[in-house]
């Protein structure tokens, strides 16, 4: 607005804003009038500029020469360093010491353990209330006959969310750190190339015998891991064993026919569109459930009948999700290790 | 000394693995190691956690001949908290292998001490 | 159930959300997502701040269909709240003030990830300051821990890596011992809600089998957290975590992380374990005695510091060490000052943070103090925040360090004896250390302008002026009007109990 005033280059305002960008305040704010003598005066400035960096220059040649001379005697005495005999005495007392402190954060903790309730005994003070709902109430209120899912996937939900976004957050840790820019050539030449040259050595040659038998292999792995996912709510394993099972298949998969083959059906984008879809369903479906449950709304989903594998409500879909979640994460960590990218 | 040292014999064990863990994660130099001792340290605590929630001839915490009795299962909350730890831990062990590889990378050492003094010699 | 109850929730719901879904937005955009969330969230957070303050009484909030002590459990109070409000208002200001050195120091192809972990990061804190539920606390705080490692070591240098390696295996130390003592204490107490366990705990006399556990339990949840929130003698992650990562990251880190540890360890004391039975114990003793070596130790060093992040880095350990010797006071009123000094500490050291950056910028990006000087006649806005922050931090009159500080003494003064001769003496070394340290770094970068680094027509980024002079509004309101807050402070703690 007020850099339509004609005065604007007098004006408070752009003093201010001077001030604050810690430019030289003039008098004369006419600025047009001197500019023939700042540029003579700035001609002149160059020059000396000039003057000024070769000085510079050679000084920073200086600096860089000393510079590395230290470095090197740095080196010199790191080398040197661990042979000297006063570091093999500390050696050995920092052994020492370490022991003795690992005696004594166990001796405690022994101490205490000595004073804890009894093992497998069923008076103890967690065996209260709270399994007894879990167990007693959890097929009537879930509908999942694995109490151990019910109390993950309902009862105690907004823990399970948060874990499987520690699991997110690794896998975006583990991106930042290993994956290599394909977009811009040069930048880390050395990175990059060492690891696509170790990528050569694992890269399979078409070996018969490890294709024929993973082919026969893989199909019953992934299969036997949708099986763990979908029963998460009737038997033993859940969205996560169940992905893990999913991802290691996915792996062998790689390993047996390498990265073209792959990649005709798994790519990053495949792993970005599955992780986003899922987590974004799983967050949905459970801020529904939160929402409905604290302000006592009747959440309509319907439980089924228990036993059946279309039942207990919204823990199918949800360790679909996990497993999914997994499953991605799991192959994402393995590539992104093998030769940072997917 | 409290008379349950002898009874709460698993706990004792996974504290013994605590401790192990515990230091090494703290005063070993090679980060290969210190991850292994966090895996140490956090298998302990799923040692401990599963032991706790084991009450003497209870069944897993899946219905079974239709019985709807606390007495007759194990504690499921144990259970439920392992799972998750143990997910939190396998994140954390692949980041930290990440940043070991990184590092490894850069300074061709494990040591931590070492690639902290390496890491100052760039400055210089 | 009033709408707005629901607010709490809603907000680390979207966070969670949006950082799922910044994971596949360019950079510009992922940017622009977080600032509106946090901006959002910042509204979202006040409106409750109100309504908890008119209605005067703290509520839970379920999450599921399930009560207490079966599911889990948000609980809002005027302290939660007033965190909760703070904290996104800080963080807010720190991206602002940073966010020119975030896109020149992270990867092109890697800042919408940045983004994600503020994101995750903003949820974390969100949780651990509104959950009720012990177990929901760990999960997060290790959501925390992976994403403040994330923020360290996203500027790819290689000492910004040994940095977050140090940082994560301080802080998988403290998790480690959290999680044990959280499983002792499920076994003593059969709970994992912080108000069943308090009821339980109350149970356990002094005398009986486990009053030996408890305090164990005590020590190794106080260990823990301590680790995290870099209390003196396990401080030695601190300086490079702070000195090394991109400016925007040192400050949420210094400000809310570290934070948010303290304050999981104060609603453990009044929530779970109980205030009184802490004192039995011996604990806040413990607390005092190393807080104290840490405000001297942390100043010490960083006397000796040539670096002006790392400077600002070890006032911290020695900020963090007034924090806890407030909470080791053991009284009502040195809980007080330690809160007030949570905020009064955030708003400065974040503002001392950019404004470090600031003054960096124009003196060919190096850090050193012969490099600086005269940097504040460069950079004007940068100069001037750091000369307030810096006379906050040493507690000169009108600004928000000096309140506290006089919260302090005040706490100090009607604390026991022994007490309180210690925390007046150490408080008055300590402040006579800041102001050596800090004057000495204003009195460098107000020397005469050295001529070598001027840099014809250098503006700074309007955002960075804007959160500059938001920061400079915040300190001097904190110092002034500081009435208002300790009230609500004193609301929530009877809240609390």
């Amino acid at each position: 607005m007020s850099k339509l005033n004609p005065n604007y280059e007098a004006s408070k305002w752009r003093k201010i804003e001077r001030f604050v960008n810690g430019e030289e305040i003039s008098d004369n704010p006419n600025l047009s009038k001197h500019e023939e003598e700042i540029r003579e005066a700035s001609q002149e400035d160059k020059e000396r500029n000039e003057q000024f960096e070769a000085t510079i220059t050679d000084l920073e040649d200086r600096i860089q020469k000393e510079r590395k001379r230290s470095i090197e005697a740095l080196y010199r005495k790191y080398e040197k360093w661990p042979q000297t005999k006063g570091i093999k005495i500390f050696t050995h007392i920092y052994r020492i010491l370490a022991v003795l402190f690992c005696v004594c954060i166990i001796s405690v903790l022994l101490m205490t353990v000595s004073y804890l309730p009894t093992f497998g005994d069923a008076s103890n003070p967690n065996n209260n209330e709270v399994p007894k709902r879990y167990i007693e109430k959890g097929i009537e209120e879930t509908g999942a006959i694995n109490f151990v899912a019910g109390m993950i996937l309902d009862y105690r939900a907004f823990d399970t969310l948060g874990e499987s976004h520690v699991l997110f957050i690794a896998a975006c840790c583990v991106l930042i750190l290993l994956r290599i820019d394909h977009s811009k050539n040069g930048k880390k030449p050395t990175e990059k190339a060492e690891a696509e040259e170790d990528d050569r050595k694992f890269e399979p040659k078409n070996d018969k015998i490890l294709q024929k038998i993973a082919s026969l292999l893989i199909p019953p792995i992934i299969i036997y891991g949708i099986y763990v996912v979908l029963n998460g709510h009737l038997s033993p394993g859940g969205g996560f064993s169940g992905g893990a099972i999913i991802g290691a298949g996915l792996i062998l998969y790689l390993n047996a026919f390498g990265y073209e083959k792959i990649e005709k059906f798994f790519t990053y984008k495949t792993y970005q569109r599955i992780t986003v879809g899922a987590l974004l369903f799983y967050a949905c479906a459970k801020s529904y459930s939160f929402y409905t449950g604290a302000n006592h709304l009747e959440s309509g989903i319907p439980k089924g009948i228990p036993g059946n594998i279309l039942s207990s409500g919204l823990i199918l879909p949800l360790n679909v999700a996990v497993g999914l979640v997994v499953a991605c994460t799991m192959y994402g960590f393995y590539t992104l290790f093998r030769k940072g990218g997917m | 000394m409290g008379g349950n040292l002898l009874t709460n014999f698993y706990e004792a064990v996974a504290v013994i693995l605590f401790g192990i863990g515990f230091t090494t994660l703290l005063l070993h130099r090679n980060m290969i190691k210190k991850i292994l001792g966090f895996n140490i340290m956090d298998t302990a605590i799923y040692l401990f956690l599963a032991v706790k929630g084991y009450i003497t001839g209870g069944m897993a915490p899946i219905l079974t001949n239709g019985v709807e009795e606390q007495a007759y299962y194990i504690n499921p909350v144990p259970s439920g908290l392992v799972l998750t730890g143990i997910v939190v831990s396998v994140s954390v062990t692949a980041l930290m292998l990440a940043l070991t590889i990184r590092l490894y990378r850069r300074y061709h050492t494990l040591d931590i001490d070492k690639m902290s003094m390496l890491a100052k010699k760039e400055d210089l | 159930m009033h709408l707005i109850q629901n607010f709490p929730f809603i907000s680390i719901i979207l966070c969670l959300a949006s950082g799922v879904v910044s994971s596949v937005l360019s950079g510009k955009n992922a940017k622009r997502l977080c600032i509106s969330l946090v901006s959002l969230l910042g509204i979202l957070n006040s409106m409750v701040l109100f309504y908890v303050w008119k209605t005067k009484e703290s509520y839970t909030f379920m999450m599921g269909h399930f009560p207490a002590p079966w599911g889990n459990e948000l609980r809002i109070g005027v302290l939660e709240s007033l965190m909760a409000v703070f904290f996104c208002a800080i963080m807010l200001l720190s991206l602002c003030g940073g966010m020119k050195r975030i896109f020149k120091d992270v990867e092109e192809e890697k800042t919408n990830l940045y983004f994600v972990m503020i994101d995750l990061m903003l949820s974390s804190l969100l949780a651990i300051i509104y959950t009720n539920d012990l177990f929901t606390a760990y999960v997060f705080v290790e959501i925390n821990t992976i994403a403040a490692c994330a923020l360290i070591m996203i500027r790819n240098n290689g000492h910004s890596l040994v940095a977050a390696a140090k940082y994560m295996i301080m802080s998988l130390l403290g998790s480690g011992l959290i999680l044990m003592a959280l499983s002792m204490l499920y076994d003593l107490s059969g709970h994992l809600l912080m108000s069943n366990i308090k009821e339980a705990v109350a149970q356990i006399l002094p005398g009986s089998q486990y009053e030996i556990p408890l305090t164990v339990v005590i020590a190794l949840l106080c260990v823990g957290l301590a680790i995290k929130s870099a209390l003196f003698p396990f401080h030695s992650w601190l300086p490079d975590a702070y000195g090394f990562s991109t400016p925007s990251s040192s400050a949420i880190l210094s400000s809310l992380v570290s934070k948010a540890y303290i304050f999981l360890l104060i609603k453990i004391f009044y929530r779970v374990i109980g205030m009184d039975v802490m004192i039995d114990h011996k604990i806040t003793n413990a607390l005092f005695f190393f807080a104290v070596i840490g405000m001297l130790m942390g100043s010490l060093s960083a006397i000796k510091e040539h670096d002006i992040r790392r400077l600002i880095a070890f006032s911290s350990v020695a900020q963090i060490g007034y924090i806890y010797m407030g909470i080791g006071l053991g009284t009502k009123a040195g809980m007080m000052a330690a809160l007030f000094h949570i905020l009064s500490h955030a708003a400065s050291k974040s503002m001392l943070f950019i404004a470090a950056s600031g003054l960096s910028e124009v003196s060919g990006n190096s850090k050193d103090f012969t490099d600086l000087k005269g940097s504040g006649y460069r950079n004007k806005i940068a100069g001037i925040g750091f000369t307030v922050g810096a006379l906050s931090m040493v507690g000169i009159p009108l600004f928000a360090g000096f309140t506290s500080k006089v919260y302090f003494a005040e706490a100090a003064v009607n604390a026991s004896t022994s007490k309180m001769a210690i925390g007046m003496v150490i408080l008055a070394i300590s402040t006579i250390l800041n102001a050596v340290y800090f004057i000495r770094a204003v009195i460098s970068i107000y020397t005469p302008r050295n001529e070598h680094f001027i840099v014809p027509g250098y503006k700074p980024a309007v955002t960075f002026s804007v959160a500059m002079v938001f920061f400079i509004v915040l300190n001097f309101v904190l110092g002034i009007f500081s009435n208002p807050i300790m009230d609500a402070i004193e609301v929530g703690l009877k809240m609390f109990a």
